[in-house]
């Protein structure tokens, strides 16, 4: 075991470091630009049982640090993200995470049947917090029973595990986490992004067609530590946290919330090169903090509480 | 496409609130299209997302790159006040430029050409005379100061200019400029547009079935790279499927996609 390698229900983490869905699109575009095979993982973008066009444009609005995206799942449709995408991912020694949404118990249930058949899938993330879409998505993943008998159903089909990415629009996300640890979850990921707003000074209406937007970026990453301290505390499942993370303090500050591996998201646009940025940090800055291994120090903070 | 530190040599306001800078940096040997982007960070770390501004003139033995934008935004703003000697992050070059491969000597060629939609023209324009084409830039602004590169223009070829308010040149729009253009021209070879929504229609419908017109689109970003699919129009030929500007555009073939 390496000092940053982090082993988790179905993912063998070389390192705990990986870009977050929606973030890196299905990985090729990236892959011009440097060996997909030094991350930890890939959150791929979201897949639907059939092709979503996504919201019309404009799709992106930029925030004090941060920025509003309303894209609506825009995918290719699982039969493609099978055939195409997941297959040209198999050249790289990834696990991937797959990002699973519906709008429907019998969408999600058909989706995660089938892609925990592609050999590199190695886990599921169950996207039941994305704001961008009318039907599906977050709706599933503000009521706890909601999102608990989805877990249930999803679990009884899934090949792999199965991850729950949650929401952090609602007032507490402590009774979510909790029910769907009970319904089965391996895992939580978190959080999603915060539904935001804004409008044109000029033509007076909501600079995203869509009117409202997911909030991302370094502005949101205090909300996300303050979640990820609270659901940590209160189930045993592990958590990718995400939210934010920019810096190489900000992973080690996820790990110390009480994260077990981290997402890179927004950041991934702003500089397309951070994810190998941080990896090549990250044992530097361990060295300076006096922290041995990950996985240690996440056995640390864990025995600490 | 790569990343680099470029140095920010020289920076002059050409027009009112309409800014030339000029970058230096090994990335301008990659430069080869014109109509492809930089995209730039704005260094102030509250602005997340970078800025795409498109290429206006390319010089490779200098290692340098012009780009024009007008100051209108936050980050525009910040760039605009950049003293000589910062770096700046830039990422490029990105996206397809203008195809010139049908153009040849003596061609007649149109290049339209609406505010601050104007600029990579100018390098499309100094490609294009290098092919000894014959070169009609007809562009658009809102008033007589937001007019620049008149000389620069006039130099590659015949410069038409129409103002909104008609305080300079034609009163009117672009769509004015080319009827008038098409009764001596009748037969372009080619036409090259970057504007506006309405002029890239106004092309688009005053040629339907033109078979070299290329319009440069733009669209709010985040990536530049085609990873977050936030800058998207829908295909003409296909309503289900969304062209991404960043890396399908920003130049697309008249018919390509819906404007």
């Amino acid at each position: 075991m390496s000092r940053l390698s982090v082993k988790l229900p179905g993912l063998d983490l070389k390192n705990p470091i990986m870009p977050a869905s929606g973030c890196f699109g299905f990985g090729d575009e990236y892959s011009k630009y440097y060996d997909l095979s030094i991350l930890g993982s890939i959150m791929v973008k979201a897949t639907t049982l059939e092709k979503r066009l996504g919201n019309p444009a404009p799709r992106v609005a930029e925030t004090p640090s941060g920025m509003l995206n309303a894209i609506g799942l825009q995918n290719p449709g699982l039969e493609t993200v099978m055939t195409n995408q997941l297959p040209s991912l198999e050249k790289y020694d990834l696990p991937i995470i797959a990002n699973v949404a519906g709008s429907s118990e019998e969408e999600y249930v058909a989706v995660c049947k089938k892609i925990g058949d592609a050999p590199n899938v190695k886990a599921i993330e169950l996207n039941i917090s994305c704001p961008n879409v009318k039907e599906g998505g977050i709706a599933f993943g503000t009521s706890a029973e909601v999102a608990a008998s989805l877990t249930r159903a999803v679990k009884k089909v899934a090949k792999v595990p199965v991850y729950i990415k949650l929401s952090p629009n609602v007032t507490n996300i402590v009774p979510i986490a909790k029910a769907v640890e009970e319904a089965g979850a391996d895992g939580i990921t978190m959080i999603n992004t915060l539904l935001g707003m804004r409008i044109d000074l000029k033509t007076r209406k909501p600079i995203l067609a869509n009117g409202t937007g997911g909030l991302s970026g370094p502005g949101i990453k205090p909300v996300a530590i303050r979640m990820i301290n609270e659901v940590t505390r209160a189930v045993g499942i592990p958590v990718i946290g995400m939210g934010g993370v920019s810096t190489v303090d900000d992973v080690i500050e996820m790990f110390l919330a009480g994260a077990s591996a981290v997402a890179v998201g927004t950041m991934n646009f702003t500089d397309p090169f951070i994810c190998p940025k941080l990896i090549e940090e990250l044992p530097n800055r361990m060295d300076e903090l006096g922290i041995k291994s990950i996985e240690e120090l996440i056995k640390e903070v864990k025995e600490s509480r | 496409m790569k990343q680099e530190m470029m140095v920010m040599t020289k920076q002059v306001e050409i027009a009112e609130n309409i800014f030339e800078l000029t970058l230096q940096g090994k990335l301008v040997q990659e430069m080869n299209q014109p109509g492809q982007f930089i995209h730039i960070r704005v260094p102030r770390s509250d602005l997340l997302l970078r800025r795409p501004i498109s290429l206006a003139n390319i010089s490779k033995e200098n290692e340098t790159c012009q780009i024009i934008y007008r100051a209108e935004g936050e980050g525009t703003k910040v760039l605009s006040q950049l003293e000589e000697g910062t770096k700046i992050d830039c990422l490029g070059p990105l996206g397809n430029g203008f195809n010139i491969e049908e153009v040849v000597e003596n061609d007649v060629v149109f290049l339209v050409g609406g505010g601050i939609g104007v600029p990579p023209l100018y390098e499309l324009g100094k490609k294009l005379a290098e092919k000894k084409a014959k070169i009609i830039f007809m562009h658009g602004f809102a008033n007589k100061n937001a007019i620049f590169y008149e000389k620069e223009f006039s130099d590659l070829g015949v410069l038409m200019l129409a103002t909104d308010d008609g305080s300079y040149g034609y009163k009117g729009h672009t769509g004015d400029l080319m009827n008038k253009a098409l009764k001596v021209h009748p037969n372009p070879k080619a036409i090259y547009a970057c504007g506006p929504s309405g002029l890239l229609k106004s092309v688009e419908m005053t040629f339907p079935n033109h078979p070299h017109v290329y319009l440069s689109m733009e669209e709010r970003m985040a990536c530049g790279i085609g990873a977050c699919y936030a800058c998207v129009c829908p295909s003409k030929k296909d309503p289900t499927v969304n062209k991404k500007v960043c890396d399908e555009g920003p130049v697309f073939k008249s018919g390509e996609v819906i404007i």
